[in-house]
């Protein structure tokens, strides 16, 4: 790789990273206490979280339907899209574990990353926890397969 | 687990945001072809083949630094009532736990928030949809039964 690519490569990559963050940002995913209270339906409920998956699904939904037609990615050779439709056990047990931890700590992966640079001692214990988890699973699924 | 605070509905601004977290997955796919979910961003950073690794590296870079440029230059207003600053729980045992559980989930069930639900949704995936219903359903009970039945 030339060292022009490569910083191409890298000024996009951390442009789209940055735009991700800032969507985070303002749209509340990066505050666990709004991620909670969407979750709460039975209490302190604000619905605002359900606009944020809206918005985003609309502009996937019809990008990448307009992206299909291209041959190959700008900036890297070929497409790598996941391509399993069947629906197994370890999808739906994943599934399971992400909800039961996102419903207790109010972070999924993306706001976990965001929230880093507060150095909130909360946030800091989670994301090692979760980069453990990671490491523990990626091992686990290499030997289930 | 996070002490329960009040938020106030914000359909507009949650609104803007999820189109700029879709326009992101967007540039992702036409740039680099890959899914952005960032759980899977994340795994590939670290064990992903070498020509695959600087993009996801530097991804999680820019998220890490979006807070940041927010404040460089004094755009902090943009999240303010939604998200900045966050409360943040110091329950460390329940964090951990939390962790734990989202980082085995997320690998075990091939995808988060973002893969499963912006990608996935978005390709009309019917596993994806499966994941988002099944964790959507695990975090609605989950903060159901803490804050309600215990």
């Amino acid at each position: 790789m030339s060292f022009k690519n490569t910083f191409v490569i890298g000024l996009v990559a951390w442009l789209s990273g940055l735009l991700f963050g800032v969507g985070l940002i303002i749209s509340g995913m990066a505050n666990p206490a709004k991620v909670l209270n969407f979750l709460d339906i039975f209490g302190h409920w604000d619905p605002s979280l359900a606009f944020v998956m809206g918005g985003a699904v609309v502009v996937t939904l019809v990008g990448f339907k307009l992206v299909s037609k291209q041959a190959n990615p700008v900036l890297l050779p070929s497409f790598q899209l996941p391509t399993r439709q069947d629906i197994d056990k370890p999808l739906i047990i994943g599934a399971v574990f992400f909800g039961l931890g996102w419903g207790v700590g109010g972070y999924c992966p993306g706001p976990a990353w965001t929230a880093l640079s507060a150095f909130a001692p909360g946030t800091l214990v989670f994301l090692v926890a979760m980069l453990i988890g990671m490491s523990l699973a990626t091992g686990f699924k290499k030997r289930l397969t | 687990m996070e002490p329960i605070v009040a938020t106030e509905f914000t359909p507009l601004a949650s609104l803007l945001g999820g189109v700029l977290i879709g326009l992101s997955a967007l540039a992702v796919l036409i740039f680099f072809g890959r899914i952005a979910g960032i759980s899977g961003i994340t795994t590939g950073a670290f064990t992903g083949a070498s020509g695959d690794r600087l993009w996801r590296v530097v991804f999680i870079a820019g998220l890490v630094s979006a807070p940041l440029i927010l404040i460089l230059f004094n755009m902090e207003f943009l999240g303010e009532g939604t998200s900045y600053p966050a409360i943040i729980s110091d329950n460390y045992l329940g964090m951990a736990f939390a962790g734990l559980c989202v980082g085995v989930g997320t690998v075990l069930g091939s995808g988060c928030t973002s893969g499963h639900g912006v990608c996935g949704l978005g390709r009309l995936s019917a596993r994806s949809l499966v994941a988002v219903i099944t964790f959507m359903a695990t975090a609605v009970l989950t903060v159901t039964v803490i804050r309600h039945v215990l």
